[in-house]
């Protein structure tokens, strides 16, 4: 146990590497790009090694359970504030950084590191050649070390510091063509939306450090007494559900949930293997972490905060999963997709499962890496080609990607024993088994949907009909093997989830009792019934079509579906003609108002000295007369109204002398 | 009497200009580094001083008292502290950066640099004065050398330069003269006969009757809140930053404004504490207009400058409502914003100053991809528009977030509104990014050279300041807390017991 | 009747009053810049009347310790009259320039140092 604890203790290193390779990259190895792309690989890759040895610790000596009750934190101080005592827990205000490890934060960190290491190896071969080759690689690495600090927070502050750079690295690599208007409009949009989250996200943080004077999970959790959950904030709210609501909101930003969903399918505009692990693996999941970091707050809230949750995430998951079907981008589809599954864990945390949530989280980063990976590998063989109709016949030339492919769609429509089909039958059950037949449902029909429009994609993409302008060849090794290897996981990554093997004895809600559930065949029957459906309609619907037979069966529909229910639109107007037209008014009225009343007030001055000018004529006779006059009057006025005269005197005004 | 840093400190860009007087005309280069010696001392004394200062005994260090008008009680007191001393190094750092940053001026740079190192000697003045009577001298002092700046160098786009020199130059005397006025009531009031900072605000329990601070405050608030470019009294503020040079872009932006703020907790909360409380709600509510009124206009603009002036508008109403939430955190988070927008305000000119020398247009429509050409100058823009949304990783979100944790305590609603602000911020700052560095190669502007040599020097110090201390918030934080506590401000802040209440 | 023919201070005092007043007038009312500048003479005139005439009936007595008179009057009003002297001719070299330049001495005309 010991031995383990060492391990923990250079956990700190696992983002630290990865940083220090960005600090190389920017300041030294710029100017080589195999240098720069080796060095962000060996850190990620020392990374992955240290999370496996942590992991270890974790999982493998005994010390898992214990770590559920009680964290291993290790900190440092990173700010104080005035050091005046602060909310309920009445210490000296202050925020600390540090590494917490917890099985959550364990797994999330394999989960991390493996992706990472992957994309980075397999962007050698999709980034070849690329003027940014370095700058690549160094947000790369920025990312990681961003994506790990937020694994590895201690505290709700420094997660949202790291939950901001990792929407920074977003935002850079989005942006990675900044040459591309589409690319920079799409790295601004996902810049913007994901701040609206933060908002709340923020005010969240605010709200809980204020009352109870620290942000760390492990003393949030103990101070959730009876008296706390009672608390009551305005209009018989209770605080806490209204400080669950607003920190709710950041990953409604940040995980893509509706209404802030829009940013995703336009980050799709960054290079593939960004999208893969960015905005499918492992950024958009922060939002579904940080959920279950601190879910101990959502059920100590009322249960309107994770009924709302549940719902949200459920109706996210049906409403991307029928925009996917309409999409013919890939890459968009794969976002659709992603969406969809977003919405999947953010139900199951919603229902009351964590473990279902994560466990989900964590196949779903394998096998829609795997899959974006795998939309790279077909984009780069198509020299930049992201429509679906436009591919065809890549089965027989490109085997590799196409199996690894056929494998993560098999994943994905929850076929089992593939990795999708434990998570999303672990979603299903704890939704029916805590009460929520309506969102079963939408799970279970959002489940056929998935895997009719995950085999349209294949169908469509690899067995279509043979384009002859495409000359598609297999990636070379750099970018196959990634596949490889997250096929591998996108099989056998649900068997973790098989009771023996206590994925869920892990990764369950701090201080909760572990309770072990059997596979449910109830649940998992239908859940199957449906995938194979999806598959075998899908198939047969668009088997040998060379275009959308469904838009010529339901066009309207088709068309609503297409342009995404229209919601861009409604904010694009929004932000045109409310935003910046507000800017426009107050511009006209700080112009002509504002600035209207202080250069009047000059105006003012002016005029009357122009009036007042008039009374010099220049005529010097004219000043002379005055002049005597005004002296006889002075000299009257002295000699006899002396008593009179007194009370002119300004000072007298005062009361003084 | 111990050694005179402080004098030195504010001697060495003086001695400076006296050197350049006697340089040749036709020696710019002479001239440029004698300027950059001058601030690089200063800038290495006052790091001595901030490093060298006793965080733990806090209160006034570095003291030097030498009476000067004795029948007045003028008294040539300097001396610094936590909260003066973050604003001491911001002034230097700015005032080195600003050197630079004028580097490539051809146009008379002997009065230019001279004019500048007194514009930088007068705002060091007014952060280590202790005495009222130095601290408006100072002020004066740097009014001056900023109006021949404009006029001369300056630039006419929107408005001209004459038109930005004089309002700007107005605005600030304006409010120097209710300063002066509210300065000689304390004076008369206190019955003290000094002008001693420290000495008023012991007699203002006992001296200054309620109304009395009410009236003074207001005064003051005249004063102080035209220079810190309060709502309404801002619209100077983006008109002459338009019209004015790089150099004063940067210190007026970076520190002048902050003589604003510094002034309101010195004098206002400090020694007028009760008028401090009653104007209280009524600058939260200009304050929240200033973030989301500015916030909005800036989104309508399409002068880099004018993005920049709204800006910094904007921010200043975070400064605001922290300073007048008046709770210990709140305070310390002004302090801290003031600092860090001062950086951030100074590496975003300094920037733009370059974009506009090399290119002759601020006008965001005509610009774009550059970072294709200018790399170096890309990411200096891109970490000073980064800091402005007060990313986390930047100082700004270190100033920004106490700022909020202190004030929503105090005023529930204008805070929340304050913070929603973030998403505004936010979106006109992408934008200008968006606008001016990516986008497609625009072949028109393949001659520009990105910055090298001296020219990199202020995006290498005003970066480095706004990563460190966004990464290490500590370093600033401890002097701050240190300056909040011992000042004597806290012990102000407890007597006025602010009432709980609301929600927290 | 009783006629008394001394002349005492009265008289100078009225006689310089007069001088004054005359030349108050031609301040005021002339338009030629010459006979401003004669006018202007007059009053000065007048003042050296005044002055004269005080020192001899008011001040009549020697300095203490000897036999001279105080002259203090006297004095100031050679003072006046050197004064007198220098501003006619610093008056007339202004007046004859402005009227080579303008072909007028009218003082009406003399107002474009007015704004």
């Amino acid at each position: 146990m010991i031995r383990m604890e060492a391990s923990f203790q250079w956990a700190w290193l696992i983002p630290a590497l990865p940083l220090l390779s960005f600090l190389i990259i920017g300041f030294i190895t710029k100017k080589w790009p195999k240098l720069s792309s080796t060095i962000s690989i060996a850190a990620i890759l020392t990374s992955f090694v240290l999370a496996v040895w942590v992991d270890f610790g974790v999982f493998a000596s005994g010390v898992g359970a214990e770590l559920v009750e009680k964290p291993y934190q290790h900190v440092v101080n990173w700010l104080t504030f005035s050091g005046v005592p602060w909310g309920l827990s009445a210490a000296p205000l202050n925020i600390e950084f540090g590494t917490l490890i917890d099985p959550l934060s364990a797994m999330m960190l394999f989960v991390v590191t493996l992706v990472a290491s992957l994309v980075q190896i397999y962007s050698v071969g999709y980034m070849h050649g690329d003027k940014g080759y370095s700058r690549y690689f160094a947000y790369q690495s920025l990312f990681a070390m961003s994506m790990l600090g937020l694994v590895l927070s201690t505290n709700l502050l420094q997660l949202f510091i790291f939950w901001e750079l990792v929407g920074l690295c977003s935002y850079l690599l989005i942006g990675f063509w900044f040459f591309k208007p589409s690319a920079r409009e799409a790295a601004k949009k996902a810049f913007m939306t994901t701040r609206v989250g933060d908002f709340g996200l923020l005010l969240g943080i605010l709200f809980l450090l204020n009352k109870f004077g620290t942000l760390n999970f492990v003393q949030l959790f103990h101070m959730m007494t009876p008296e706390v959950k009672a608390m009551v904030a305005v209009g018989g709210v209770s605080y806490l559900t209204l400080t669950a609501f607003l920190v709710f909101i950041g990953p409604i930003g940040k995980s893509g949930q509706f209404p802030l969903h829009v940013w995703l399918p336009d980050a799709m505009e960054g290079p593939t293997p960004v999208s893969a692990l960015i905005h499918a693996a492992t950024m958009v999941v922060a939002g579904v972490y940080l959920i279950a970091r601190i879910y101990f707050l959502f059920q100590g809230a009322s249960p309107a905060a994770l009924e709302f949750v549940a719902s949200l995430g459920g109706f996210t998951a049906i409403f991307a999963a029928s925009i996917a079907i309409a999409q013919n981008d890939i890459k968009r589809i794969l976002a659709y997709s992603t969406l969809s599954q977003l919405g999947y864990m953010v139900m199951a945390l919603g229902v009351g499962s964590l473990t279902a949530g994560m466990f989900h989280l964590m196949t779903h980063a394998f096998f829609k890496a795997l899959m974006f990976l795998g939309a790279g590998s077909v984009i780069h063989a198509l020299h930049e080609k992201q429509d679906i109709w436009e591919m065809g016949g890549l089965w027989k030339k490109m085997r590799i990607t196409g199996t690894t492919f056929a494998i993560g769609v098999l994943a994905i429509a929850g076929v089992p024993p593939l990795a999708g089909f434990f998570s999303k039958d672990e979603i299903l059950s704890a939704a029916l088994h805590n009460g929520h037949p309506v969102l079963f449902g939408i799970g279970l029909f959002t489940a056929m949907l998935t895997a009719f429009y995950m085999t349209r994609l294949f169908v469509i993409a690899f067995m279509g009909p043979e384009k002859a302008e495409n000359h598609p060849h297999e990636s070379p090794w750099v970018m196959t093997l990634p596949l490889v290897i997250l096929a591998f996981f996108s099989i056998v990554g649900g068997w973790a989830g098989i009771p023996e093997h206590g994925f869920a004895y892990f990764v369950r809600p701090w201080g909760s009792e572990f309770e072990p559930e059997a596979m449910n065949w109830l649940v998992a029957g239908p859940s199957i019934i449906v995938g194979l459906a999806g598959i075998i309609l899908s198939y047969i619907v668009y088997y040998g079509k060379a275009s959308d037979p469904v838009e010529a069966a339901f066009p309207r529909v088709y068309k609503v579906l297409k342009n995404k229910y229209y919601v861009d639109e409604f904010y694009l107007w929004i932000i045109k003609h409310i935003v910046d037209g507000i800017g426009k008014v107050l511009y006209w009225f700080d112009i002509y108002i504002v600035d209207g009343i202080v250069d009047g007030l000059a105006w003012i001055a002016r005029s009357l000295g122009s009036l007042f000018r008039r009374a010099q004529t220049g005529q010097l006779q004219v000043y002379a007369i005055i002049f005597f006059v005004a002296l006889i009057v002075l000299f009257l006025a002295v000699t006899y109204g002396e008593g009179q005269l007194h009370a002119l005197n300004p000072l007298a005004l005062g009361g003084g002398k | 009497m111990t050694f005179p840093v402080l004098t030195l400190t504010l001697l060495a860009p003086i001695i400076a200009a006296l050197v350049i007087v006697f340089l040749p005309q036709d020696e710019p280069k002479t001239v440029k580094i004698t300027a950059a010696l001058g601030t690089f001392t200063s800038l290495a004394l006052s790091l001595f001083v901030y490093f060298a200062y006793n965080k733990q005994v806090g209160g006034f260090q570095f003291n030097e008292t030498i009476a000067w008008t004795k029948d007045l009680g003028v008294t040539y007191a300097l001396g610094v502290d936590g909260i003066s001393l973050p604003m001491l190094l911001l002034t230097n750092l700015i005032g080195f950066s600003a050197v630079f940053a004028s580097w490539n001026i051809d146009k008379r740079p002997k009065e230019f640099f001279i004019l500048l190192m007194i514009l930088i000697t007068g705002v060091m003045g007014t952060f280590v004065a202790k005495d009222l009577f130095i601290f408006f001298l100072f002020y004066e002092v740097v009014v001056i050398p900023i109006y021949i700046m404009v006029v001369i160098w300056g630039s006419s786009k929107r408005v001209t330069k004459e038109y930005a020199g004089m309002k700007l130059t107005i605005y600030l005397l304006m409010g120097s003269a209710f300063l002066l006025v509210g300065l000689v009531a304390l004076y008369l009031q206190s019955g003290a006969d000094t002008f001693m900072i420290t000495e008023l605000a012991k007699r203002s329990a006992t001296m200054l009757p309620k109304d009395f601070q009410i009236i003074v405050f207001g005064l003051m608030l005249l004063g102080f809140g035209s220079l810190i470019s309060m709502f309404p009294f801002h619209s100077w503020s983006p008109d002459g930053y338009a019209g004015a040079p790089t150099a004063v872009s940067m210190i007026h932006a970076g520190v002048l404004k902050k003589i604003g703020g510094y002034g309101l907790i010195r004098v206002g909360i400090y020694v007028l504490p009760l008028g401090a409380k009653f104007w209280a709600p009524v600058i939260a509510i200009l304050a929240i207009a200033n973030v989301l009124y500015a916030a909005f206009i800036a989104l309508a603009q399409k002068d880099l400058k004018y993005v920049v002036g709204y800006s910094s508008v904007s921010h200043m109403g975070y400064v605001l409502i922290g300073m007048f939430a008046l709770n210990m955190v709140s305070v310390d988070g002004a302090v801290a914003q003031m600092f860090a927008h001062g950086v951030m305000a100074a590496l975003f000119f300094s920037m733009i100053g370059f974009i506009y020398e090399k290119s002759h247009t601020r006008y965001i429509p005509d610009l774009g991809g550059l970072a294709h050409q200018m790399p170096r100058l890309a990411t200096g823009f891109m970490i000073a528009g980064m800091a402005s949304l007060g990313l986390p990783g930047t100082v700004n979100f270190i100033g920004e977030f106490t700022i909020f944790l202190g004030s929503i305590k105090v005023f529930l609603i204008p805070a929340i509104l304050g913070i929603a602000g973030i998403i505004f911020t936010a979106t006109y700052n992408l934008r200008v990014l968006a606008n001016v560095l990516f986008g497609p190669r625009r072949p028109e502007w393949d001659h520009l050279q990105d910055i090298k040599g001296p020219e990199l020097v202020p995006l290498f110090v005003l970066a480095f300041v706004v990563i460190i201390g966004g990464v290490i918030p500590n370093l600033l934080m401890d002097m701050v807390n240190s300056g909040v506590h011992s000042s004597g401000i806290a012990a102000v802040i407890q007597a006025l017991g602010q009432a709980k209440g609301g929600i927290f | 009747m009783n006629f008394s023919l001394t002349v005492g201070l009265p008289h100078y005092l009225l006689v310089g009053a007069m001088l004054f007043c005359f030349g108050l007038y031609g301040v005021f009312s002339k338009k030629n810049a010459i006979a401003v500048l004669m006018s202007l003479e007059l009053m000065l005139n007048a003042v050296n009347i005044n002055l004269i005439a005080f020192n001899r009936f008011l001040w009549n007595n020697p300095v203490e310790g000897t036999k001279h008179l105080l002259l203090n009057g006297h004095v100031s009003a050679i003072f006046v009259i050197v004064v007198a002297a220098a501003e006619v001719a610093v008056g007339l070299a202004l007046v004859i320039s402005i009227y080579r330049s303008r072909l007028s001495a009218n003082v009406d005309e003399l107002d474009w140092l007015k704004w």
